[in-house]
């Protein structure tokens, strides 16, 4: 049981680091057109940032079924390399229902502690988990009733909150390593031609942005192939 | 919201088996490294794409979101912070919004 109480302890910042973000997350929903329960019950379920904030988007945009299958696998694609390099350090007691339930809870924050265990145990990863997923579902439900009654200026001011949080998580990494910072140049230009020469402007948005990312990817991956350390970090 | 449930239901459906299969499918390790740097380069790519130029077209008004997006990099110079860019950005937008609507009344 004290792996647990570890665990915990290691998810309090988590839990507060969420509780900011998912109440950005109520607002931006309810201020895209969603009620508050439908926003609550996004963040209980799928517990992500950018594949959620996608998903409203997708949704506000009555942007197609397809549209929202690929944002999310594109978007979410990395959590499944999480998983792939969290299999190495599973503790044998991983096994049935346990198994199962582990992927719901990998995100970039509760990956990047568990990944510092030699051996993670259920008891402490779920210890781990479990203060996060109350923070990031009870954020955004604060979220939502705090947005149903801010007046319309501010709502849309607030629906660039979004994309400023996608530049906070992209431009450092830009900054870092030029790899990154010309993956990312090919992604714009990429979408940009998508967004404004005509032929291509037919394509849905969300489509566009899943082919503008894949394209974009593979070119990093073909000219600025990554060593062992830099992967692995 | 027409056909919020079956959004819904793909929404979680694919963010949940994307991260639980892993588990039970693979017992190896990633070995290409053309797959673990396309791997490693994926979410940028998706995040900047998403970003741009759609962000631009956000608050209804050019200008303001330009300042937005503008405030969002300053902050990411000197933070990693997603709520502060976040809080920073918008309220930068807000207040240009309103100086244009002050303006172009007066």
């Amino acid at each position: 049981m004290n792996s647990f109480y570890r665990g915990l302890r290691s998810g309090v910042p988590i839990a507060l680091g969420y509780l900011a973000v998912s109440f950005s997350f109520g607002i931006i929903a309810v201020s895209l057109g969603l009620d508050a329960p439908s926003a609550v019950l996004i963040s209980a379920l799928t517990l992500t940032s950018a594949g959620q904030l996608a998903a409203v988007g997708v949704i506000a945009s009555a942007g197609g079924y397809i549209t929202m299958l690929i944002s999310q696998l594109t978007i979410n694609m990395r959590y499944a390399f999480m998983s792939v390099s969290l299999t190495q350090r599973l503790s044998p007691r991983f096994r049935g229902v346990l198994r199962w339930l582990l992927g719901f809870y990998i995100t970039d924050e509760i990956f990047a502690v568990a990944s510092r265990e030699e051996e993670i145990t259920p008891s402490f990863f779920f210890g781990l988990s479990l203060l996060p997923h109350i923070g990031w579902t009870l954020g955004t439900l604060v979220g939502a009733l705090v947005g149903g009654i801010l007046p319309e200026a501010v709502l849309s001011s607030l629906s660039l909150a979004l994309y400023a949080m996608f530049v906070a998580i992209v431009l450092p990494a830009a900054r870092a390593e030029r790899s990154v910072l010309a993956v990312v140049l090919v992604a714009i230009a990429l979408s940009s031609l998508f967004y404004f020469l005509p032929p291509l402007t037919a394509v849905p948005s969300g489509l566009a942005v899943s082919i503008s990312a894949l394209l974009a990817a593979f070119f990093g991956a073909v000219f600025f192939p990554r060593t062992e350390g830099e992967v692995e970090k | 919201m027409t056909g919020f449930p079956i959004y819904f239901l793909i929404l979680v459906g694919s963010t949940y088996l994307i991260r639980a299969l892993p588990f039970s499918l693979m017992r190896g390790t990633v070995k290409s490294r053309f797959a673990k740097s396309f791997l490693y380069y994926i979410p940028f790519a998706v995040l900047a794409a998403m970003t741009l130029p759609e962000a631009l077209f956000t608050t209804g008004n050019i200008i303001s979101a330009a300042v937005g997006l503008l405030v969002a990099c300053a902050v990411a110079l000197f933070s990693r912070s997603l709520s502060l860019s976040a809080a920073l950005s918008s309220g930068a937008a807000l207040i240009t919004e309103l100086l244009l609507s002050f303006f172009s009344r007066g």
